[in-house]
C-alpha cells in the first residue's frame, strides 16, 4: 500500500520538479546566449515611455479589502463543497436509502448556500460591493438664451 | 526516503519560516511566506492528509497571502519612512514572544502523539471522499454552523471595511 501511495505522489513530485528544471534550462539558457551590458537607462523600469517617478507604494483605496475580504469567505465555503460534492450523487448510498440521501444532500447544501447567500444579499444592498462613483458636475449656463434656441440654430445649419 | 522528504521539508519549513521574520522587505516576508504555506502542504501530504495540503494551498497561500499584501500596502511598510523600533518594544516583543514559547512548550511536552498503527492503516483516510462521508454523517451540525460563522465574518469585514462618512477616499 505505502509503495502505491509513495509513487502517486512521486509522479506530482516528478512534474514540480520537471517544471523547475524547465524553467531553470530556459532561463540558464537566454542568460548564457544574451550579451550583458545594462546602463541606467535600461535597468529603470519601463512606464510605457515615462519617465517613472515617485514610488509605487501607495495607499490602495480600502474597498480593495473588502471585495478581497468577500472572496476568502467564498472561497473557504468553496473548500466545504468538495466534500459534498463527491458524496453527493453516489449510487450507493441512494440506493441503501431508497432516493433520501440525495435530497437530504441537496438540501443541507441549500441551507449552507443560502446562509451565506444571505451576506452576500446582505452586503450587496448594503452597496459595500458599489465603488465610490465620481457624481459628474453637469455645467448650468447663466445666459439667458434658452437651450432650444441653440439646438434650433444647430438644426438650421447642420 | 521518505524520511529523507520530511527532513528536507522541515528544513524548508524552518528556513522559510525565520526569513519570514529576518527579511527587511515586508514584501519578500509574505513571498516567504507563501514558501512556508507550500513546505507544509508538503507536510499535510506526508502525514496523508491530501485535501488539506490542496486546501492550504488554495486557501492559504492563494486568498489569505493576497490580503497579508493588500495589508502591507495599507500600513505602507516601506524602507524610507520606518521609524525605529524603541528598545522597550523590543523588549516587550521578546518578552511576548518567550511566553509564547513557554506556553506551546508546556502544552505540547505531554502530549500523546497517536502512532502509527500498521493494521488499521487506511491510506485513503485522507481523500475528499473520507471527509465527505465523515462530514455528512458525524458533522452536519457543525457544517451548518460553519455557515453562520462565514456570515458573521463577511459582515464583521464589511462593517470593518466600511467607509465612514467623510472620510477621505484615496
Amino acid at each position: 500500500m505505502e509503495e502505491t501511495y509513495l509513487s502517486d505522489f512521486g509522479t506530482i513530485l516528478l512534474f514540480l520538479i520537471g517544471g523547475a528544471v524547465f524553467i531553470l534550462i530556459g532561463l540558464g539558457a537566454s542568460k548564457m546566449l544574451r550579451p550583458s551590458n545594462p546602463n541606467p537607462e535600461k535597468l529603470s523600469s519601463y512606464e510605457c515611455g515615462e519617465e517613472a517617478m515617485g514610488s509605487s507604494w501607495v495607499s490602495f483605496n480600502p474597498r480593495f479589502y473588502v471585495i478581497a475580504l468577500i472572496f476568502i469567505i467564498f472561497d473557504v465555503e468553496l473548500v466545504f463543497f468538495f466534500p459534498w460534492a463527491v458524496v453527493f450523487g453516489q449510487e450507493e448510498l441512494i440506493r441503501a436509502t431508497n432516493g433520501t440521501w440525495g435530497w437530504f444532500s441537496l438540501i443541507e447544501m441549500g441551507i449552507f448556500l443560502g446562509i451565506l447567500l444571505l451576506g452576500l444579499a446582505y452586503v450587496w444592498v448594503n452597496g459595500h460591493l458599489d465603488w465610490i462613483k465620481p457624481k459628474p458636475v453637469i455645467p448650468q449656463s447663466r445666459s439667458k438664451i434658452p437651450a432650444e434656441m441653440y439646438a434650433a440654430v444647430n438644426k438650421k445649419y447642420s | 526516503m521518505i524520511q529523507n522528504v520530511f527532513y528536507f521539508l522541515c528544513f524548508l519549513t524552518l528556513i522559510s519560516g525565520s526569513m519570514v521574520v529576518f527579511s527587511r522587505n515586508p514584501v519578500y516576508s509574505v513571498l516567504f511566506l507563501i514558501l512556508t504555506f507550500f513546505s507544509i502542504s508538503g507536510h499535510y501530504i506526508l502525514l496523508n492528509a491530501q485535501f488539506l495540503a490542496a486546501v492550504n494551498i488554495i486557501v492559504y497561500a492563494g486568498a489569505i497571502m493576497v490580503l497579508f499584501l493588500f495589508v502591507i500596502m495599507f500600513l505602507n511598510l516601506n524602507k524610507e519612512n520606518e521609524t525605529h523600533k524603541s528598545n522597550l518594544s523590543k523588549f516587550a516583543a521578546v518578552i511576548a514572544g518567550g511566553i509564547l514559547l513557554v506556553i506551546m512548550v508546556a502544552a505540547l511536552k505531554d502530549v500523546d502523539a497517536g502512532t502509527y498503527k500498521a493494521e488499521g492503516f487506511d491510506s485513503q483516510i485522507g481523500m475528499v471522499q473520507n471527509l465527505g462521508m465523515v462530514l455528512f454523517k458525524n458533522y452536519l451540525l457543525p457544517f451548518e454552523l460553519a455557515s453562520v460563522l462565514f456570515l458573521v465574518a463577511m459582515a464583521g469585514a464589511v462593517m470593518l471595511g466600511k467607509k465612514e462618512t467623510g472620510e477621505r477616499h484615496f
